[in-house]
């Protein structure tokens, strides 16, 4: 089928696909241009003049709200959730290769994780943590909620990926005499390495970028996520524009470096089969 | 990086024959293995939900909570006209952007499955739609306000071209752009399922199809269509549960002038009335469990996948 000429329905799709993607990016790239408004510019077109004032703008001493301080709480936090949720979905995937009492329930856990409105976590935990006494702060509460919401992507992602994983490896390493350990960390881990930073990726922007479960969470300090839509309702000028847009640039980084490791280990793996 | 569900049974079954050799010691090793998880999620998620649970049956007043058994939190939310409408108003998005994202979603999915040809540009190409689900919400719904506003692009358009005389109110701070945010968020949750089912298609029956004579609109009806369920359930439940949780793109894009369940759990919050918000709690995630569960007898995913 696929030597047939293209279709008038061919045509017809590739274009409702190009305008799904200027719908996806179109409205991103306003804010783009408009964040280099000149300094009398306001949030709408037409640009007034063009300057990088507005970034200088966010770099100074703020009247609302503390950019610097919001963005590496948010920066160690999608750190922190990252090396949790790669961790914790690694050994859950491990452990559902085999049948273990509880094994289904904690499946629907997971999935119950994905499905409870994220306000009602915020909700829960805050509560929780005030009749506990505790002070709800962004490394304790606040990791523990994002983690509600980056686990069940984890294990659903390693559920897929041991589904499609042939036992034959581990079985040549033992015939050949490794440990259990040495056939893990030798066989069984670098072939899943790539889906391991995918999770990865998600465990960290998942992190990075959430709003909702961080509401009733963060305690006294603000995320990024926090700072930011607290400047959508008081922020009038294009400083919140020049702050999307240096976040925005900041996700697609970890994309694109994302990215290129794992296409990294590709091509190194390629030219070892070769 | 596709998100695929997997029934636990069948990873049971690939049990490795090795494993069962060293049984005494090997049987403990799952449960060592799933413990972290079922730690977090326990302390997380279940334990916070049993306390909402419990809260809701709290009085208060406005500085703090008093334990006790009492039921107006309940009475008064499901008495009020305003709570009503409220849930009527959150379903009616739902239903609105589940529609549309399944539309848009399906058709996307289709056309990256069964019209890119080669495996490296399909990559790309779902790729290029993943990237902004990686970004920020909230920036990606802020970005509609210059495209959309009083003097945005489509208004200087609209009026430049002289299709109307003066700019469009409605495009902005309306149901319109609620729904639409929503769309634009939400959309790629619907793609990724789909996607991923349609990957999984044997081309085999497509081939057969055509050679017992389906015309393509037939083979779309009658073969994809019905193979693609699965991957539409799932994409259902991760949209319409996003849409029945959401408080920011209701808040940002009505401009305060359209309520939404969680919108209303919020408000409650911000005036410490925690055990209405609880109430409140219940009853919406007794709704989404019923709305995920009802998807889940359409289509049975542990089954199909």
């Amino acid at each position: 089928m696929h030597h047939e000429k293209r279709t008038f329905e061919f045509y017809a799709l590739a274009a409702f696909f190009a305008l799904f993607v200027l719908f996806l990016y179109g409205p991103l790239s306003a804010i783009l241009i408009l964040s280099f408004q000149g300094p009398d510019g306001g949030l709408t077109f037409p640009l007034n003049g063009v300057s990088t004032h507005w970034f200088a703008n966010l770099f100074e001493r703020q009247a609302v709200g503390d950019f610097g301080g919001s963005f590496r709480r948010s920066f160690t936090l999608g750190l922190l959730v990252m090396a949790t949720t790669v961790t914790v979905s690694l050994l859950a995937g491990l452990a559902f290769r085999r049948r273990f009492r509880g094994g289904t329930a904690l499946f629907y856990l997971s999935i119950a994780s994905l499905v409870v409105p994220s306000i009602i976590v915020s909700l829960g935990i805050g509560v929780l943590f005030s009749q506990l006494g505790l002070q709800p702060t962004w490394f304790t509460s606040a990791f523990g909620a994002h983690l509600t919401w980056t686990l069940p992507f984890g294990v659903l992602i390693m559920f897929a990926v041991f589904n499609r994983f042939s036992p034959v490896y581990e079985e040549a390493a033992r015939d050949l005499g490794a440990t259990s350990w040495q056939t893990f960390a030798h066989v069984v881990l670098p072939i899943i390495l790539p889906s391991l930073i995918g999770v990865g990726l998600f465990g960290f922007t998942l992190s990075y970028d959430e709003f909702a479960r961080t509401l009733l969470t963060a305690g006294t300090f603000n995320t990024l996520p926090l700072e930011i839509y607290g400047m959508t309702t008081n922020v009038t000028t294009p400083v919140l524009y020049a702050l999307g847009t240096v976040t925005t640039l900041f996700s697609f980084l970890v994309i694109l470096a994302t990215l290129g490791i794992i296409l990294g280990l590709a091509r190194r793996r390629g030219r070892a089969a070769a | 990086m596709a998100v695929a569900l997997d029934q636990p049974d069948t990873i049971d079954a690939a049990s490795p024959a090795p494993a069962r050799r060293r049984r005494g010691r090997a049987e403990a090793v799952p449960y060592l293995q799933a413990t972290p998880l079922f730690l977090i999620l326990g302390v997380f998620l279940l334990v916070p939900i049993v306390m909402i649970a419990v809260v809701s049956f709290w009085d208060y007043d406005f500085a703090q909570m008093y334990p006790g058994f009492v039921t107006f939190n309940y009475t008064e939310t499901l008495g009020s006209w305003v709570t009503w409408k409220t849930y009527l108003n959150t379903l009616k998005y739902a239903a609105i952007v589940w529609a549309l994202t399944l539309t848009i979603g399906f058709t996307v999915a289709y056309f990256l499955a069964f019209h890119v040809r080669s495996t490296a540009m399909q990559m790309v190409l779902f790729l290029v739609c993943t990237v902004p689900f990686l970004t920020s919400n909230i920036i990606r719904m802020i970005s509609w306000i210059p495209v959309l506003g009083r003097n945005g692009l489509v208004n200087s358009a609209l009026v430049g071209s002289g299709l109307v005389a003066r700019p469009v109110e409605w495009l902005l701070y309306s149901d319109f752009a609620v729904v639409l945010a929503m769309v634009h968020l939400y959309t790629l949750f619907m793609v990724t399922p789909i996607f991923n089912t349609l990957m999984r298609i044997d081309r085999a029956l497509i081939e057969a199809a055509r050679d017992a004579g389906a015309s393509g609109r037939q083979i779309l009806w009658n073969v994809i269509l019905p193979l693609a369920k699965p991957g539409m359930a799932i994409g259902t439940i991760f949209v319409v549960t996003l849409v029945m949780a959401d408080f920011s793109t209701v808040q940002v894009m009505s401009g305060g002038q359209s309520a939404s369940v969680a919108l209303m759990m919020k408000n409650q919050m911000s005036l410490l009335q925690y055990p209405a918000a609880a109430a409140n709690a219940v009853v919406l995630l007794v709704l989404v469990l019923l709305l995920v569960a009802a998807i889940l007898r359409v289509v049975d995913i542990r089954k199909e996948l």
